[in-house]
């Protein structure tokens, strides 16, 4: 089995990469741009999708740029920015619909692609600038979801988990970006940062769907090409912090339920030959429902709802996050610090590791199956110059040993326990 | 074993009523790796009174019961059955909603295994005192998590402001104190009356073969003795057709208030087309005004009224619907006031000709990127199927609507006293 047919083609100022896939009945394609992780133009980088999607010189408000979208059935245009270890990536996507299940096979994948380069290529500008009164109204927006993180607990939790973990490293910076930053945005600065990062942030253009190569080729060469540009790759290596001492911090909101998240280093990323091991070690330790987190914390002692973890591939992060009630801090706490030293202890079974393998390769195949989910595999493999078929993937999966685990395990060190817990009540 | 073709979507999905009354349905997708089976009962968080199975007298469960149920099922007396599909290299999950309880795996490998754990699982329920109790403490902390989501809060608050007495307003989990009644009689009683396979729907969809999973269905459920049939008996209370409350506020630790317009949508006497008919018209009326695209959502929008978070829905069931339109504003109360006067002016204008077409166009392609997904199609032909129609047959009605069929809804929309709005407000920071 193939990860998939992928045709990549050095391109003027971008890299294209065609997956021909019968799966689906769109054609998504996926504009990427990459840099380093800094706080100079982080604020930036969160405001511009919001501005982009909002006009072009073409179609100079929102009313007409979505309008246009709609009657090409609906096209979606979406975008987000997310950090990938060290660096930060904002992602345009667009999906529309084959030509083939259309009752008249109107030709629209030519017009979409058009519409996609003009917000990416083409926005909307006055002067200097973009239009002002679309930064101001995008900074409100963006200045409200910052203040409003707060109100999601789970991610206010993590984030401030990050704040104290990572406190001297890039990783900590917020994608959301700051206030402080925001306030002296103005359109002018803030279409100097994009010229500067549509002309230099490393493009890759990911066309996945049943579709003619060929014909593929030539409308991304009409519309992503990059005059002048070398298309390099300004990569920031994460820096790898040893844990002295591990810490413990808590904080108090008004909430029913408490945020236990805790914090460990892996020392291990995408790429790495352990990397395999790490899969498997998170299965068994909180990635599944059959896993430790999972029967101890809930199924055993009824102390949460959920008790996961997850590993950041790119940073050599393990994450572990609960929802419990306040009064049962030291209890689950306790209990999810002993399973990790199962796990360093070898309490687990070939049968585990034997299961946990076969979820695991489950989850990546299944990931596959979506068009997204298979362009973020292809990007991060690409990311770390680990880029091998999904057969080689599988058997690496498959060649896991249980020592290897422990051994992972053992390399594993907590450095934050974080809880966010209720003003009266819980342990101080 | 019937085929049913849909050409324009190349798609074509096998079906069978078994002779216990189970319905099956089956979709082959060889060029996907994964298999996604999902076995819905048709018994919701809102069947709270019924008549059990073989007795005479109603009888109303406690709150929040039917998710209970879902919780506990997965316990047998010696194992967990999430284990089962871990063995299986398969995940599993379960949901429920007002009207249905569904149970769900998805797999790579060992199909067959997997689609007979599903089965088997769900058809033979173990309870005890002890299970049940060791089960309160995990649903309330599900509970107190939801409790703590503003947006959770203001969908259900909106609800609970549109109903008088139909159970729809109660929180699908229950509530802390109203889980703590149920007991181990109480969930068989409610398992022996809804899950009987002539109240369920089976639905595989994946890399399979049609003939021979078809077969091992049969096979596996010919092997199981039921009751005959039941028919099931349910009851509701009289709901009025206007809003139980006009206005109602909540505080909670936000940083941002938000507001709801919910509209309480009639549908008694609808039928299972009408329904759908119904949403896919409101979708498309709602879209085009309050979409990005659209006059309203470009006025609230400027004015600051609304932001990025700013939603609607319509959603039209067996027993119930409502409209609800909101999110996060920095001027709730002039939002709402905006939005409901909106929602009046409506009637007074009309959508060109040109405007429907590109809504329809829209509509179409939202359907066709939904049928990418293998969940969507298996969880929404089920639940258009427990209405009485055909989840494929939307494409024909969409492309039959027009623009006068959107004016002659409209105008059966809107009662004033049907619409009611509910706010969070940010606490007083001490």
């Amino acid at each position: 089995m193939k990860i998939t047919e992928e045709t990549l083609l050095e391109k003027e100022g971008y890299r294209l990469h065609i997956l021909p896939s019968k799966k689906y009945k769109t054609i998504t394609i996926v504009a990427k741009f990459k840099a380093p992780l800094k706080r100079e133009g982080i604020t930036e980088r969160a405001l511009l999708p919001h501005v982009l999607q909002k006009a072009t010189n073409n179609h100079p408000n929102v009313r007409s740029l979505q309008s246009a979208f709609e009657n090409l059935y609906g096209t979606a245009l979406s975008s987000d920015g997310s950090k990938k270890g060290e660096n930060h990536v904002i992602s345009f996507r667009m999906e529309v619909v084959n030509e083939a299940y259309l009752n008249d096979q109107e030709p629209i994948l030519e017009e979409a692609v058009q519409l996609f380069n003009e917000v990416l290529f083409d926005p909307k500008t006055e002067g200097q600038g973009f239009d002002s009164s679309i930064v101001e109204r995008e900074k409100q927006t963006l200045e409200q979801k910052i203040t409003s993180i707060k109100d999601d607990k789970m991610s206010y939790a993590n984030m401030r988990l990050m704040d104290h973990m990572c406190k001297d490293e890039p990783y900590a910076l917020h994608v959301h970006g700051y206030l402080e930053d925001l306030k002296t945005i103005t359109s002018e600065k803030l279409y100097a940062y994009y010229k500067d990062m549509i002309a230099k942030d490393m493009l890759d253009v990911y066309v996945i769907g049943d579709m003619d190569q060929k014909a593929i080729e030539k409308l991304t060469d009409q519309y992503f090409s990059r005059k002048g540009s070398t298309n390099a790759d300004d990569d920031q290596v994460s820096v790898t912090k040893e844990v002295k001492e591990s810490r413990e911090v808590v904080e108090r909101e008004e909430v029913n339920q408490g945020k236990l998240h805790l914090g460990y280093r892996t020392y291990t990323k995408f790429g790495d030959d352990d990397y395999y091991a790490l899969q498997i070690f998170n299965g068994i330790f909180g990635g599944f429902p059959s896993s430790k987190l999972f029967m101890n914390v809930r199924e055993k002692h009824s102390l949460a709802y959920y008790a996961a973890s997850r590993f950041e591939s790119h940073k050599g992060l393990l994450l572990v996050f609960s929802g419990v009630d306040p009064k049962d801090y030291d209890q689950a706490k306790s209990i999810i610090l002993e399973q990790m030293d199962a796990m360093k202890n070898g309490d687990f079974t070939e049968e585990q590791v034997e299961e946990t393998k076969e979820q695991v390769i489950h989850q990546l195949q299944e990931t596959m199956d979506n068009a997204n989910g298979m362009i973020e595999v292809l990007y991060h493999q690409m990311l770390s110059g680990a880029e091998m078929p999904a057969n080689e993937l599988i058997d690496n999966i498959r060649k896991v040993t249980k020592e290897q685990v422990v051994q992972m395990a053992k390399k594993i060190e907590l450095d934050t326990i974080y809880f966010l817990t209720s003003k009266e009540g819980g342990e101080s | 074993m019937e085929e049913l073709v849909y050409t324009q979507l190349n798609e074509t999905v096998y079906q069978e009523t078994l002779d216990n009354g189970l319905k099956v349905f089956l979709l082959s997708k060889p060029e996907m790796a994964k298999t996604y089976g999902i076995f819905t009962t048709n018994y919701g968080s809102i069947d709270q009174t019924f008549t059990p199975i073989g007795k005479s007298e109603k009888v109303t469960v406690p709150e929040g019961i039917a998710h209970f149920l879902e919780h506990k099922l997965f316990e047998k007396e010696d194992r967990d059955v999430f284990q089962d599909f871990t063995r299986l290299g398969a995940s599993a999950n379960a949901f429920t909603s007002f009207t249905k309880t569904a149970y769900l795996f998805s797999a790579t490998s060992q199909i067959d295994k997997n689609v007979q754990t599903l089965l088997d699982f769900v058809q033979d329920p173990y309870f005890s005192e002890e299970s049940v109790e060791k089960e309160k403490g995990i649903i309330a902390q599900e509970i107190r998590m939801y409790d703590d989501q503003p947006d959770w809060r203001s969908f259900f608050g909106t609800i609970q402001s549109l109903y008088h007495d139909h159970p729809v307003k109660v929180d699908i989990a229950g509530t802390v104190d109203s889980i703590q009644k149920i007991t181990k009689d109480d969930l068989y009683t409610c398992y022996e009356t809804f899950y009987h396979p002539s109240n369920m729907v089976l639905f595989v969809a994946g890399n399979i073969d049609p003939e021979s999973m078809m077969t091992l269905i049969r096979d596996n459920q010919d092997k199981k003795e039921f009751p005959d049939a039941p028919e099931i008996n349910r009851s509701y209370p009289d709901e009025p057709a206007s809003a139980a409350k006009k206005e109602h506020s909540i505080t909670m630790p936000v940083t941002t208030a938000k507001a709801m317009v919910g509209v309480k949508e009639n549908v008694e006497g609808l039928t299972g087309e009408e329904l759908v008919r119904g949403e896919l018209l409101s979708g498309m009326i709602l879209d085009y005004y309050f979409s990005r695209s659209g006059v309203f959502y470009e006025e609230l929008y400027k004015n600051d009224l609304i932001d990025d978070s700013f939603q609607f829905e319509t959603e039209l069931d067996r027993q119930f619907g409502f409209t609800i339109l909101g999110g996060d504003s920095r001027k709730p109360d002039e939002m709402a006031a905006r939005i409901k006067e909106m929602l009046h002016e409506l009637k007074e204008q009309r959508i060109s000709d040109e405007d429907f077409t590109r809504m329809k166009r829209k509509k179409i392609g939202q359907f066709m990127r939904a049928m990418n997904s293998l969940e969507f199609i298996a969880n929404q032909f089920t639940h258009y199927h427990t209405l009485g129609t055909d989840l494929f047959e939307v494409l024909p009605i969409i492309e039959s609507l027009t623009a006068d069929d959107a004016e002659e809804y409209l105008q059966h929309w809107l009662k004033e006293d049907a619409i009611t709005v509910f706010q969070i407000k940010p606490q007083a920071n001490e």
